[in-house]
């Protein structure tokens, strides 16, 4: 079992931008040191409500981009979806209120030491920590594909500089109100063969990376996916965001998504346990 | 500030200051010791350890709830083996003060787990947890019944050999909790933890099902602060010579205060934990302030102070 991000800190960081971005916001914090030590596919775990708040518990939100600036300073940037209150009211936060900011967290996407084929899949805000890595595989000389799936445009989160990371970006919505109708699943599987893709990189809705688990198998490719499991404390204490993995020595545990996740290897994950511990798990 | 006796006891067992994790709020120690030494804690006591490893229950295991949250964890854990060779060296190590929580599935697993505890080194006090809701077998949790509660503490007080204090940990979800805290400590129990979770359940209104997967789950968090106050207070003036470690939704120093003058002897961080890691550092040196700001001279003078006669 892994243990808690070492570089992870807790800061009062300040809101320097907010702004809407189709059915989301994009938040940019002013959160010193940390940006220098955040990789692609980690997070951060923020307080939500105010002092007085009855939400007692941390949001956790992936990480767009980190800019390190220097001097110990630096920014993070969040892309993030007014789902339910507390995501609600962190996208009410104005420009220069403070968010109590635990971070980074979690594990970091594993880049290739060799310049490869990369293939990024993003299911709606999943597309935001893909940006990053993009960025940094490319630096490495590795070609990258990216695929972006929604219900609708709204929902497809791809701003101008990201587009410009990507070697070509192939966009579905279920809704077809943009790019190619369907889902990512319709179209990947013609992208890995054309461009001869050698890994995987993926985030989004636990039913999409279970699809493309599936694809990256039956072509024999790597997958690395961020998963996303209900957190209650982001830092590994609360137990609450496991899902079963099988290990390299062929036994499944519950592992924690926060603290061995939520990047791991889609073929270790087991998909099918919806709702249930799966047989055989070790201690069940 | 320095002449304050911040010490406190539970059973025969003194601590530094009241200011403990609660069990299953603090993993394993490590990770919360990225933010703040163990050493400063009063205690920490572990999640609660049984025989075997043990998967816990399915997900989703969490719903957030006002000022509070459900849990359905199950105990997910190491079994004693693994929790004897790595947990236990790593926090005595950190120069932690620790209280082991145990938690069976018999009565027979609670005198095993007490004999293997009996010569480990660097154990404070055996928390012995009878009041888990989140075990398949809910019906029988061994704090709903006087003769369970009863049979579990003693085989632990059989095994366990020595002076080593034990807590029973009690679940307020019983008609008379200070009848179960009397059984408990007539079969042994030096000190009570009160209190576990409360029962409860979401149902969500999307899937019109339970929201978690074992459906129901334990509440914690301020929710239920007024819960465990109640408790507290009540098994303190039946039962005024037992120490109690009192847990339920303690945010703040004035929270910890609250369960301290209802009769806790040492109060437990858990949830808040969740939201802020430092959530039992900011209780401690609230507390303490606290203490000295109403006049008191020690911990041990503010204990059950709520129960004074005079006007």
């Amino acid at each position: 079992m892994s243990s808690i991000n070492k570089a992870a800190t807790n800061i009062l960081a300040e809101i320097t931008s907010n702004r809407r971005a189709g059915a989301y916001h994009h938040i940019a914090l002013s959160v010193g040191e940390m940006a220098a030590h955040v990789r692609p596919g980690n997070f951060v775990a923020i307080s939500v409500g105010g002092e007085a708040s009855s939400m007692v518990l941390r949001r956790a939100f992936a990480i767009y981009r980190s800019v390190d600036l220097g001097n110990g300073q630096g920014q993070i940037e969040l892309v993030v979806a007014p789902h339910g209150a507390g995501s609600s009211w962190v996208c009410s936060q104005l420009v220069g209120a403070k968010l109590n900011v635990i971070g980074p967290l979690g594990t970091a996407f594993g880049i290739p030491t060799e310049p490869v084929r990369a293939l990024l899949v993003g299911g709606g805000y999943g597309s935001a920590p893909l940006f990053g890595l993009s960025e940094v595989l490319k630096s490495r000389g590795c070609r990258v594909d990216m695929v972006l799936g929604a219900s609708t445009a709204m929902k497809i989160y791809a701003p101008l500089e990201g587009k410009r990371s990507v070697n070509a970006l192939t966009i579905t919505t279920e809704d077809g109100s943009t790019g190619t109708q369907g889902r990512v699943s319709d179209v990947i599987p013609d992208i890995i063969d054309a461009n001869n893709i050698d890994i995987i990189y993926s985030c989004g809705p636990m039913g999409m990376l279970q699809a493309i688990t599936d694809i990256a198998r039956d072509k024999g490719v790597v997958h690395q996916c961020a998963v996303e499991e209900a957190m209650a404390c982001g830092i590994g204490v609360c137990m609450t965001c496991v899902l079963p993995v099988r290990g390299e020595d062929g036994v499944i545990r519950m592992l924690r998504s926060c603290i061995d996740g939520p990047v791991m290897d889609g073929e270790s994950v087991i998909w099918e346990s919806k709702r249930t511990i799966p047989e055989g798990t070790w201690g069940s | 500030m320095s002449t304050f006796d911040f010490e406190t006891n539970l059973g025969a067992a003194r601590f530094n200051n009241p200011i403990f994790t609660a069990s299953g709020c603090a993993g394993s120690g490590k990770e919360l010791s990225r933010f703040f030494p163990l050493a400063n804690l009063g205690a920490v006591v572990t999640k609660s350890i049984m025989l075997k490893a043990r998967s816990g229950r399915a997900t989703p295991r969490m719903a957030e709830t006002p000022s509070g949250m459900l849990n359905s964890i199950g105990l997910q854990g190491p079994g004693i083996d693994i929790f004897l060779e790595n947990d236990i060296p790593w926090l005595v190590n950190e120069g932690a003060t620790i209280v082991v929580s145990i938690a069976g599935e018999s009565v027979e697993d609670y005198a095993i787990l007490a004999r293997r505890l009996r010569a480990v080194s660097g154990i404070s006090a055996l928390e012995v947890n009878i009041s888990c809701p989140n075990v398949e077998n809910r019906g029988q949790v061994f704090a709903c019944d006087p003769v369970t509660a009863r049979a579990a503490v003693e085989a632990v007080r059989r095994n366990i050999g020595g002076e080593l204090p034990i807590i029973a940990k009690l679940s307020p979800d019983v008609t008379d909790i200070a009848n179960i805290a009397e059984e408990v400590v007539a079969a042994g129990a030096d000190g009570l933890a009160l209190i576990n979770t409360v029962l409860g359940m979401v149902i969500d209104t999307n899937t019109m099902r339970p929201k978690l997967a074992g459906k129901t789950g334990g509440l914690s968090g301020p929710a239920i602060r007024p819960v465990a106050v109640r408790a507290i207070y009540q098994v303190h003036a039946r039962l005024s010579h037992v120490s109690i470690l009192g847990m339920g939704g303690v945010t703040n120093g004035r929270d910890a205060l609250e369960l301290v003058l209802a009769g806790a002897s040492a109060v437990s961080v858990g949830t808040a934990t969740f939201g802020n890691p430092f959530a039992a550092m900011t209780v401690r040196t609230e507390l303490e302030e606290l203490l000295i700001a109403k006049g008191f001279s020690s911990m041990k003078e503010a204990v059950g102070y709520a129960h004074r006669t005079e006007v």
